[in-house]
């Protein structure tokens, strides 16, 4: 007979097996006994977050930065559900996490028991899949196969409820399962005459325009590098979605800048007016598209994803590829270079023509905006953060709204998993846990998260999770005081009825940061934003930095919701002819 | 700019809606209902009737078969959604009007009356196999076995005979011949 273990045990025996270094977690009752196992597994580091939410969030920015399964541990009940957000969030943008949450003992399940939830019933609409472990024997099972399906295929989050009683019960530990090499076979589905079919259309293309997705950084390091290969075979201009900004270098000639609802006047214009469209690892989200009847209604649409419920689920495509990007994309490389020898070159005049009217469309400056002496526009300041950080491998984390999109509009990423952003959910309060998960996974890297300060208020506790561990991370706040994304629909849509968008009583952010034991700094003018931000950088501490910004500019160019992509408003000018007034016209 | 009061855009195309009958084979265990239901409901699927059993004790095996409505997108995305659940082990799909597919549903009717209304109502039922389960002097609960429209019109028509419960399962399918669908 083998050696028999608790079920505790078992938990940090898998564990350890599956390579994990760190835990976000918040321990209580239902997982005590797992917390008390803790102090024999030396290699594996606990990081005590403030809550559930923030523990799950600083595990995806945890596994967005690394590359790695990010590993949540809470306990029953409130602990469940205040991590389902997290959950979701994952769900949402294919972020591989593993839940482990403590139950009530099996004998009590049902009895509405004291912190008792139907963790499993809540948690199955936003995870890949998740188990209630009712037999220690199955435990060990059980956990290495939620690894398994957390980062196979589509990556997702998967969750294990362990009742406290399976805890504390004993039985003989099993190691995983020895991957039988596959070379990624499980996920592929498509063959070499779908590629000679797509390589068929990118020779006919006259004006053909690559839409790059999260697919791409899921896909790992070798995608980016493969989907640059791709673009330099082809020529081809490449537009991304926000999930996949940094797989190709923001600040390269023939990348077009983000797309969709606030992307560039030439990423739409291009997308609605091609007549190829290669879609890899992008999943037609509504915020891409803009009116779907009349979405890029020219183009041969072609569609390269690892997970099949992706295809014609809201666009119908031509041409379905079926696999993981990497392999993908190495078949297209090495058919194209075989088929078609030096195709960027012979092809060149066959795509001038759309290289000169995608250069009208660039000329156009969607993302200008009119700067001022006086007060520091938003769009400045992020241009300012990314002109000092820039030499610097920079990791940024964003919250949701305005701010999020001026940083996915002016921060130029040139390396993958270095933009962690809600993207699915927009979740606000996200970008600072995510920083602490960031920072724990590159240690000696710079980290800012680039927030709005309504957004940063639902997840603040986390500075002291922040200070705790050291980790100096700093939190750029963009304060206009309002929550600017809801105050600008409101303002287009709503007839400039400010319905509670204005937060009237904020905290001192500065003084908030000196209570958490952090450094406070603030810049109130556009003159003295550069040395406050190197201020920033030169801190080795926790920052938040309050900087004051406009209070009511809005973020353009914008696709208004039930249009199609070549009918944007391009900012403050566009908006009055189109009568438009108020308090954006008195900022031209 | 026209006012688009909301984030959304507003879909304006109207598509045909078809009826398929969706079996899939998961893995008998706790929890895989709701995963499939929950799947439905989640996304906004149909179902018209759902039919569960297990089929195969040694490989814990359930067979669901279920009927549901959309546009030839949505029965696409149901296929394709549902084998990505951890459980599922197959999923088949079939238009309704597929000659290949037998679909049967079972009703069990009660009719109470005279002896002579109650013997109209057996013959109404001739042509679904009619079996009489029980039997007293003024009832019989009658089984039969029809598709889905046969048996809403056997309900429409025999309430003159006296019809006064009806209890009918989801329907099951089974293609003909010798091959099987899976």
């Amino acid at each position: 007979m083998s050696k028999l273990y608790t079920g505790a045990e078992i938990v940090f025996k898998c564990l350890e097996d599956q390579g994990v270094k760190f835990i976000f977690g918040y321990p209580g009752g239902a997982v005590l006994p797992i917390y008390d196992e803790l102090k024999n597994h030396k290699s594996i580091k606990h990081i005590l977050a403030r809550h559930e939410q923030g523990a799950g969030h600083a595990a995806e920015g945890y596994a967005r930065s690394s590359g790695k399964p990010g590993i949540v541990l809470v306990t029953s009940g409130p602990g469940a559900t205040n991590v389902v957000t997290a959950l979701t969030d994952a769900y949402m943008d294919s972020v591989p996490l593993v839940c482990i949450s403590g139950q009530v003992p099996t004998h009590l399940i049902g009895t509405d028991a004291f912190q008792e939830c139907d963790t499993t019933g809540i948690t199955r609409p936003c995870t890949k899949h998740n188990w209630l472990v009712k037999d220690v024997k199955d435990l060990a099972k059980t956990i290495h196969k939620a690894f398994e399906v957390a980062i196979t295929g589509r990556p997702g989050p998967v969750l294990v409820d362990i009742p406290k009683d399976i805890q504390f019960n004993k039985y003989s530990y099993s190691k995983p399962k020895k991957q039988k090499k596959l070379n990624g076979k499980t996920h592929n589905f498509y063959s070499q005459k779908e590629i000679d079919e797509l390589i068929k259309l990118i020779t006919k293309a006259k004006k053909p325009v690559i839409y790059s997705g999260g697919g791409v950084i899921n896909s790992g390091i070798e995608a980016s590098q493969l989907l640059r290969e791709l673009v330099d075979e082809t020529g081809f201009p490449i537009t991304s979605t926000l999930q996949g900004l940094g797989a190709y270098p923001g600040d390269d000639n023939q990348f077009l800048g983000m797309l969709g609802m606030h992307g560039t006047y030439e990423a739409n214009n291009a997308m609605h007016d091609c007549d190829l469209m290669i879609n890899v690892g992008a999943r037609f989200d509504d915020r891409i598209t803009g009116k779907i009847d009349e979405f890029s209604p020219k183009s041969k649409k072609v569609h390269i994803d690892i997970d099949p419920s992706s295809i014609n689920k809201n666009v119908k495509v031509d041409l379905a590829i079926v696999g993981d990007v990497s392999s993908v994309l190495k078949n297209i490389i090495k058919t194209l270079k075989k088929e078609k020898p030096n195709f960027s070159k012979s092809n060149k005049s066959n795509i001038s023509k759309w290289w000169e009217q995608i250069q009208k469309w660039r000329s156009v400056n969607s993302l200008g905006y009119i700067n001022s002496e006086e007060s520091i526009k938003p769009q400045y300041a992020v241009q300012r953060l990314y002109e000092l950080t820039k030499n610097k491998d920079t990791f940024i984390t964003t919250e949701v709204g305005q701010h999020q999109m001026w940083a996915a509009q002016h921060y130029k990423f040139d390396k993958p998993n270095r933009w962690m952003t809600s993207g699915g959910l927009g979740t606000m309060g996200y970008g600072l846990p995510a920083a602490v998960g960031v920072q724990i996974a590159n240690p000696n890297k710079l980290v800012i998260d680039i927030a709005g300060e309504a957004s940063v208020l639902m997840t603040m506790q986390e500075m002291s999770t922040a200070v705790q561990y050291s980790l100096p991370i700093k939190i750029f706040i963009l304060n206009n005081e309002y929550m600017g994304m809801v105050r600008q629909w409101q303002e287009l849509l709503h007839d400039k009825n400010y319905s509670e968008s204005y937060t009237a009583a904020l905290p001192d952010f500065v003084k908030l940061a000196e209570a958490y034991g952090c450094v406070g700094i603030r810049a109130k003018t556009p003159e003295e934003l550069d040395d406050k931000i190197i201020e920033m950088i030169n801190t080795d501490r926790p920052v938040i930095f309050d900087c004051l910004v406009d209070k009511v500019e809005n973020c353009f160019p914008m696709i208004p919701s039930g249009k199609p992509h070549n009918q944007m408003i391009l900012g403050p000018k566009d908006q009055e002819e189109n009568k438009i007034t108020g308090k954006g016209k008195s900022l031209v | 700019m026209s006012k688009a009061r909301s984030a959304y855009s507003i879909s304006s195309k109207k598509e045909k809606f078809d009826t398929h009958i969706i079996v899939v084979w998961v893995d008998n265990e706790a929890g895989v209902l709701a995963r499939i239901a929950g799947l439905f409901s989640g996304r906004g699927y149909n179902i018209e009737s759902l039919a569960v059993a297990e089929v195969d004790k040694k490989l814990n095996i359930s067979r669901i078969t279920i009927v549901t409505t959309g546009t030839p997108q949505v029965i696409n995305q149901i296929r394709l959604q549902l084998k990505k659940l951890v459980p599922v082990h197959n999923v088949a799909d079939f238009k309704r009007e597929d000659k290949q597919v037998i679909f049967k549903e079972m009703a069990l009717l009660k009719v109470v009356g005279k002896n002579g209304k109650r013997e109209n109502a057996l013959k109404a039922c001739k042509k679904f196999n009619p079996v009489i389960l029980d039997k007293t002097k003024n009832s019989y609960v009658i089984q039969i076995t029809a598709l889905r429209r046969e048996i809403d019109k056997m309900i429409v028509n025999l309430k003159k005979y006296g019809l006064v419960s009806v209890s009918r399962t989801g329907a099951v399918a089974m293609t003909r011949g010798s091959e099987i669908f899976k």
